[in-house]
């Protein structure tokens, strides 16, 4: 649950924080989502991996399909990637590493001081 | 072990940040470049894309602005002010990068944009002066009201523009090569037009011809570059009287004592560069009204060259082609009147050899004077490096372009210590010129407007709906003695100065001539009844000739037999000299493939269609016959120029055993016979080698390849091999990446139509719908009627998209 939580949530935060900064504002956003919400690093990685690769995923693949292809064609060329699905992907991947190496980040920053892993319904 | 493992992920998080947000070699800052929300993406524009209806901007009245379907806007002002702003908001909205990078590229400023790599280029392009030069005509222009006005209002609007952008919507150019847009400035559009003059007005063969006068001397020099050659056919007809008293020239005795050879380093302008207009009277036409066309024939390159606008404020509703970067219409019409231009070839480059009185170069010598050199310090911006700093010395003929540390090899034989003098350097107020015509009424506007024209000289055809039609030969042209500037001069006699200009009156012009037309194609301006000097090799013999007989000849002309001609492939070269050069031929010599050919070019209809292959095998023999036949002027190590193809034509026709056709580089006697059937031979051989490495026939169109090119040659950017017609002396004039820039027929009733085309779209963007959408249209040689709004009144249903421009509230 918690790893959907924060893949969500850093997918929503870089969302926002995209329409006023340039792209790097990923990196910050995913760490401290990770940062706040502790969780283990695999699962701190690809909740920031999933979160901000499937959103520019997700939201060039839309640009390409309502602009009938006509520029990532090119680009895809320009590249050397032959089709425009594989200009899609390494824009994902891209995103999508960053945001997972932030995450992580953030996770284990957390997780410095901590000795012992939370157990679930116990209070200290 | 925690912190470790939490410091090496933060090394690997900001590495790759940091990777991903710079440049590395050519491959633009990823992060940024693929960020769909910021990068690239954001350039692709959807089909029916939207457009702000509303903004505020810099105007006084609010201004209107109408989309065709074309995305061509329609601009209706108020006042002159507004409209001048809004034409550059526009035009900056879609051709920023272009416009921007054009006048750095005249500037010499692309280090800055590329590195280290343009230094050299950029050191060219200011040795040459183009910056003085704009930096002249900004002054000149200031110096009037009206010009300081519009240029302020044009660069105002471009700014308002630039200053509206976020990072997303920066141009993709600026993207891909990392870089922002800097404030435009007045100056620019001034840089523009001194881009354009060193595009068609900077060609001389001062060098060749001084190498070959030492090499063969004046006798063969006169014979084989005459002057002026028997069978032109002038731009003014040859029945035309010069009633005027020519300006006086004093000849002086010439004797330039130097042995040299030399070579050149700064590009020479492309020869393909050339134009056709014409204007028929109405007393020749079906409708009765006059008709006027136009196509400047320019390098094909995307974003197009030109921009089509609309401008409509109370003094001026006009519609046409603008430069982008320039305020105003540079081809077009009005309700009264239509006009075109075409390139006047003359020579109106000099170099004069400069004589420093000392080793300081700081004077030279100037008859029994003696005067000062001023250094001009260029400041070379590189991206990524240091600022370079280059001298360049200046004397009263203009900037010396080659010295002690400009060509960096200093084993290059250039002209070193010779002084530039060329007509662009002075300041001028073209735009001036451009802004009276777009709002004239009738021949004595057109006159008034022509006044201001200096370079690059062009020839400006005329036809107005009170049935006028003229051609004026148009520009500063010095008026020199017989051959003065035909080869390098010593500047240190001041008689072999430029002594004065032809008074603008007596440039060639003609107005109603009684054949019922006129015409222009980059030929001979003038025959030899006209009293002033004037020469250049380059003069078209072949598009000329044929636009001339085709007007001639044709009765009750429609503006379809206008496009009809605009299109026209007819091959005059072959027509004049094809015959001769089949008939030559031994056919019992030949094998059965070159029989095939043979065949071919015996069978042709002389066009030059795409789906044809005699034009590839004409093209081929006559060019390797061509060069072969003046071997003695192609060498590695003097520059030299060879004889034009029209006075080859005419020395095989008049002269077949002149000692030319004999091969050099054999020790046998040869014949033309001999050259052509050798020539013939080897273009079997190149034709078939050409078909076995391009696995395909080499039909004309695949053979000429026409290629309309990104300006920054990104192919995926281009568009390749274009189905197009025509070729170099074609009336259809595409070549391989030259060809008609703009296409335009005006008939000029009392409802004004137009047809026009060009080779790309509105957009200057290649995620734009309207990037290269005129192109195919431009390719099957037809046209798109031309929306002329008398008002503003948004009522037609060609209007696509709608934009109000609001004065900003204070």
């Amino acid at each position: 649950m918690r790893f959907l939580a924060k893949t969500i949530l850093i997918a929503g935060l870089c969302y926002i924080s995209q329409q006023f900064f340039p792209w790097w504002t990923i990196v910050i956003c995913a760490f401290l989502v990770s940062l706040i919400l502790p969780t283990k690093g695999l699962t701190a990685f690809l909740s920031g991996f999933l979160g901000v690769g499937l959103l520019w995923l997700l939201f060039a693949w839309s640009i390409d399909a309502s602009t009938d292809s006509v520029l990532t064609e090119k680009i895809a060329q320009l590249f050397s990637l032959n089709q425009v699905g594989l200009l899609i992907a390494v824009t994902g991947a891209v995103g999508g590493i960053t945001g997972g190496f932030a995450s992580l980040t953030g996770s284990l920053l957390r997780n410095i001081n901590r000795t012992e892993p939370v157990k679930p319904g116990y209070y200290r | 072990m925690k912190i470790i493992g939490f410091v090496l992920s933060l090394v690997i998080t900001l590495s790759l940040t940091v990777a991903l947000s710079v440049k590395i070699e050519s491959v633009p800052p990823l992060g940024y470049f693929l960020d769909p929300f910021h990068g690239f993406w954001q350039n692709a524009e959807p089909k029916d894309f939207y457009i702000e209806p509303a903004l505020d901007g810099g105007v006084s009245q609010s201004v209107r602005v109408l989309y065709d379907s074309l995305l061509i806007p329609h601009i209706f002002a108020e006042n002159d002010y507004d409209l001048y702003w809004t034409q550059g908001y526009v035009q900056a909205s879609h051709r920023l990068w272009q416009m921007e990078f054009v006048t750095h590229v005249a500037a010499g400023r692309v280090s800055e944009i590329v590195g280290e790599r343009a230094i050299q280029f950029d050191r060219a392009q200011r040795r040459k002066g183009l910056t003085f030069a704009a930096e002249n005509s900004w002054q000149t222009l200031q110096d009037n009201e009206i010009a300081r006005e519009v240029i302020q209002a044009y660069s105002d609007g471009i700014n308002a523009y630039i200053n509206s952008l976020p990072y997303e919507e920066y141009p993709l150019e600026y993207k891909l090569l990392n870089y922002r847009p800097e404030p435009w400035s007045p100056i620019k559009s001034s840089l523009l037009l001194k881009y354009m003059a060193e595009d068609l007005a900077s060609a001389d063969e001062d060098v060749e011809n001084t190498n070959a006068l030492k090499l063969f001397g004046k006798e063969a020099l006169d014979r084989y570059f005459p002057v002026f050659l028997p069978g032109r056919d002038p731009v003014i007809p040859t029945s035309k009287q010069w009633n005027f008293t020519a300006v006086t020239i004093d000849t002086p005795q010439v004797v330039f004592n130097d042995t040299s050879f030399y070579t050149e380093v700064i590009a020479e302008p492309n020869l393909d560069n050339g134009s056709n207009n014409w204007a028929v009277s109405g007393s020749r036409t079906r409708s009765g009204y006059p008709l006027l066309a136009n196509d400047p024939h320019l390098g094909l390159n995307l974003p197009s060259i030109w921009y089509l606008v609309q401008l409509n404020a109370p003094d001026i509703n006009v519609f046409g082609a603008a430069l982008p970067g320039a305020p105003g219409v540079v081809i077009g019409f009005n309700d009264s009147i239509a006009w075109g231009v075409t390139n006047a070839r003359r020579d109106v480059k000099d170099w004069y050899k400069i004589t420093f009185t000392n080793t300081t170069q700081d004077e030279y010598f100037f008859g029994d004077r003696r005067l000062k050199t001023q250094r001009r310090v260029e400041e070379i911006k590189v991206k990524g490096g240091n600022t370079v700093y280059d001298t360049v010395m200046y004397t009263h003929y203009g900037p010396i372009v080659y010295d002690q540390t400009f060509p960096v090899d200093q084993a290059t034989k250039v002209p070193y210590n010779f002084a530039m003098k060329w007509v662009a350097h002075e300041g001028s107020s073209e735009l001036l010129t451009f802004f009276h015509l777009n709002r004239a009424n009738n021949y004595d506007d057109y006159l008034e407007a022509l006044k201001y024209y200096r370079s690059p000289a062009q020839n400006f055809v005329f036809a107005s709906a009170s049935n006028d039609i003229a051609l004026w030969v148009q520009g500063g042209f010095p008026a020199k003695w017989r051959e003065q500037g035909r080869f390098l001069m010593d500047g240190s006699r001041p008689e072999q100065e430029w002594q004065v200009f032809i008074p603008t009156e007596q440039n060639p012009h003609v107005l109603n001539p009684e054949r019922g037309f006129v015409s222009s194609a980059n030929q001979v301006p003038v025959d030899t009844t006209y009293p002033y000097y004037v020469y250049d090799h380059s003069y078209e013999h072949f598009r000329n000739r044929r636009i001339n007989q085709q007007l001639a000849k044709a009765r009750r002309v429609t503006s379809e037999s206008m496009m009809e001609l605009q299109n026209d492939v007819y091959n005059q070269k072959a027509a004049d000299v094809l015959a001769q050069m089949l008939d030559s031929l031994d056919l019992s010599e030949l094998e059965p493939a070159e029989k095939d050919l043979y065949d071919l070019l015996r069978k042709w209809n002389l066009r030059n269609s795409i789906n044809q292959q005699a034009p590839s095998i004409f093209e081929v023999w006559w060019n390797t016959f061509h060069k072969s036949v003046w071997d003695e002027f192609i060498s590695e190590d003097v520059l030299l120029e060879t004889p034009n193809h029209a006075h080859t034509i005419y020395l095989m026709q008049n002269y077949p055993d002149d000692t030319i056709f004999d091969s050099q580089v054999t020790t046998v006697q040869e014949t033309l016979d001999d050259l052509l059937m050798e020539s013939f031979l080897e273009t079997s051989k190149t034709l078939a080698d050409w078909q076995e490495k391009n696995g395909k026939d080499y039909n004309w169109g695949d053979y000429k390849a026409t290629s309309v090119q990104h300006m920054l040659q990104i192919p995926e950017f281009s568009v390749m091999n274009v189905p197009v017609g025509g070729g170099r002396n074609i009336v259809s004039a595409n070549s391989s990446r030259h060809g008609a820039s703009w296409k335009m027929i005006v008939e000029l009733g009392p409802e004004v139509k137009a047809w026009g085309v060009y080779p790309g779209g509105q957009s200057g963007n290649p995620g734009s719908h309207y990037y290269t959408n005129l192109l195919s249209t431009w390719a099957k040689g037809q046209y798109y009627p031309i929306q002329f709004y008398s008002d503003g009144m948004d009522r037609s249903p060609t209007i696509m998209l709608r934009q109000v421009i609001n004065p900003s509230s204070p």
